[in-house]
């Protein structure tokens, strides 16, 4: 292979690494620092005991973060799987609607969406808050659990299913011996990446979100707002460190969700 | 015959795309038709006014920054991507590194931002470095410009265009680079009118995974730029909460996803004539 293709790309890898990381360095670095300057001065674990302990606004948007993830996930992924299933399984008018509609929002841009449910909040008279969260966050998490399901289903040979009614199955068995088994892998993937997108969103929540219903990405960027803070660091820390884990623990997950 | 049960479980989904997207959406369009009440509401009485007022100076001059901010960011994402995705294809620890583009993909994405805060702002590592070393007397602004902004969408969008890119060249036959340049094609040559053309599917995807979303950005803007490099996103946002002018803020958010649409509609007719030209991937084994 051509030396100098090799040598300009290995530069640009490399670029693209320290582009990458230096950031998360330097956060990681300065979360053990005494002070609060981005001046070294000293080790100190302070800021993490802040976070642990001093940060109860902070464990309060986690803990809602939490109840929204987890319920929007399990009702996106419900229904993005009942629609992936009927739309695999028959045909009808709807279908199209269906499709084409439900298509948009992965496309549409995020503050589009914030602002449209916004501004129909406002004219239904709906009080915002963790309902009107969970509302949004199921709204853009069904796109992508219906595509996922569905491109699971795709895979899979229909033939499988007249077997089944063939072998004297009625409508419910075959749903739940035969259609849900197989679409099982796509079902974890929606409701993970659900889960994540949920846990990720800041500009939808940002508009749909009331008073006392901070998530924490909301509760991240109230506090960025006032600048620098060695307890953000020490947080950044901790959720650079959940992402690897993620990362670590979820290989072997996806090895089974592609290897199916 | 068996009973059609398809309606029954798609209805769920249809209601609430139907409730909570394809609805909301009606009404900002219906909205951006109407007339803005005095204490922030709307006058139910048919005008273009929010229309015309699209062609404010002001705003004009905010879609030009928009446009020229997310396609800057595009392109020095794609310049970056591009070999760095190439070098991961090629190298035989493709594992471990296409491992460290995904930690940062899946590091939160405000932490992403706020990461650069810390370096670039007046109290970040940067001026504290500098000063340390006397090389400047007082804190330099380097956030708050269209810079800050670009740099930190580039850094925010480029796993999104790594990991494509990694995907179309990993299934590239390399044989086909030797191939030309067993035919005296330079080196340069080979890369430029071999492979280029080869990975093109990949090359639009990673476009299409940076510039839409950077074309409707609002948080990296909001956090990192000045009043030189506010998008539409932010004036979408400015008018609902601040002006409390809904339908300018209803018809700029239509034109916003117009463009988008238009835009993504391009692109994916871009990639399926690029699909249909290059069938010179190697086969499944």
């Amino acid at each position: 292979m051509a030396h100098d293709t090799r040598r300009t790309s290995l530069f640009a890898f490399v670029v693209t690494m320290v582009f990458f990381y230096a950031p998360l360095l330097v956060l990681v670095l300065f979360s053990f620092n005494e002070s609060k300057a981005m001046t070294w001065s000293g080790f100190s674990l302070r800021w993490y005991g802040d976070l642990l302990f001093h940060s109860r606004d902070l464990w309060h948007a986690v803990g809602n973060s939490a109840i929204i993830a987890l319920s929007s996930a399990s009702v996106s992924t419900l229904l993005g799987t009942l629609a992936a299933i009927g739309m695999y399984w028959y045909n009808f008018r709807l279908k199209n609607y269906v499709q084409v509609s439900s298509f948009l929002p992965l496309i549409i841009p995020e503050i589009i969406i914030g602002v449209s449910l916004l501004i129909m909040f406002g004219l239904t008279g709906m009080r915002l808050g963790l309902l009107t969260i969970f509302i949004a966050h199921t709204t853009f998490c069904l796109p992508y659990a219906l595509l996922i399901v569905t491109s699971r289903l795709d895979e899979f040979d229909y033939s499988i299913v007249e077997a089944a009614y063939d072998l004297g199955a009625t409508e419910a068995q075959t749903l739940l011996r035969v259609i849900v088994p197989v679409s099982l892998p796509g079902i974890i993937a929606a409701f993970l990446v659900s889960i994540t997108l949920s846990l990720e969103d800041f500009v939808i929540t940002f508009f749909v979100a009331g008073p006392g219903s901070s998530t924490l990405p909301l509760h991240v960027y109230s506090m960025i707002r006032f600048g620098v803070s060695p307890v953000i660091n020490a947080l950044s820390v901790v959720l650079i460190a959940g992402s690897v884990l993620l990362a670590f623990s979820t290989r072997g997950l996806f090895k089974y969700l592609i290897r199916n | 015959m068996r009973k059609n049960f398809g309606p029954a479980y798609t209805m769920p989904v249809a209601a609430w795309i139907t409730g909570f997207f394809v609805i909301p959406l009606a009404v900002i369009f219906v909205y951006s038709f109407l007339k803005k009440g005095i204490y922030g509401g709307v006058v139910w009485q048919f005008s273009l006014d929010a229309y015309t007022a699209l062609a404010n100076r002001g705003l004009i001059v905010v879609a030009g920054k928009t446009l020229f901010q997310s396609a800057t960011a595009t392109i020095l994402t794609l310049l970056l991507a591009l070999p760095a995705s190439y070098f991961i294809a090629r190298s035989r620890y493709k594992n471990v590194f296409l491992f460290l583009v995904i930690i940062p993909f899946w590091t939160n994405f405000l932490i992403r931002i706020y990461a650069w805060i810390a370096i670039l702002g007046t109290n970040g590592f940067l001026n504290g470095f500098l000063m340390s070393m006397g090389l400047i007397p007082e804190p330099f602004q380097f956030l708050y410009n269209q810079y800050a902004v670009i740099v930190v969408m580039v850094y925010t969008y480029l796993p999104f265009a790594i990991l494509p890119l990694y995907a179309t060249i990993e299934k590239f036959d390399f044989s086909l680079v030797e191939a030309a340049q067993d035919l005296g094609a330079s080196k340069t040559q080979s890369m430029l009118r071999v492979l280029l053309p080869n990975i093109r599917p990949g090359i639009i995807t990673a476009v299409l995974f940076t510039f839409i979303p950077a074309f409707g950005q609002y948080a990296v803007p909001q956090l990192v730029g000045g009043r030189d490099s506010f998008m539409l996103g932010n004036v979408i946002a400015r008018e609902l909460t601040v002006s409390r002018n809904l339908p300018l803020s209803s018809s700029i958010s239509v034109v916003l996803t117009a463009i988008t649409m238009i835009g993504v509609v391009l692109f994916v007719n871009l990639q399926v004539s690029a699909a249909r030209n290059t069938p010179r991937t190697r086969e499944p084994a």
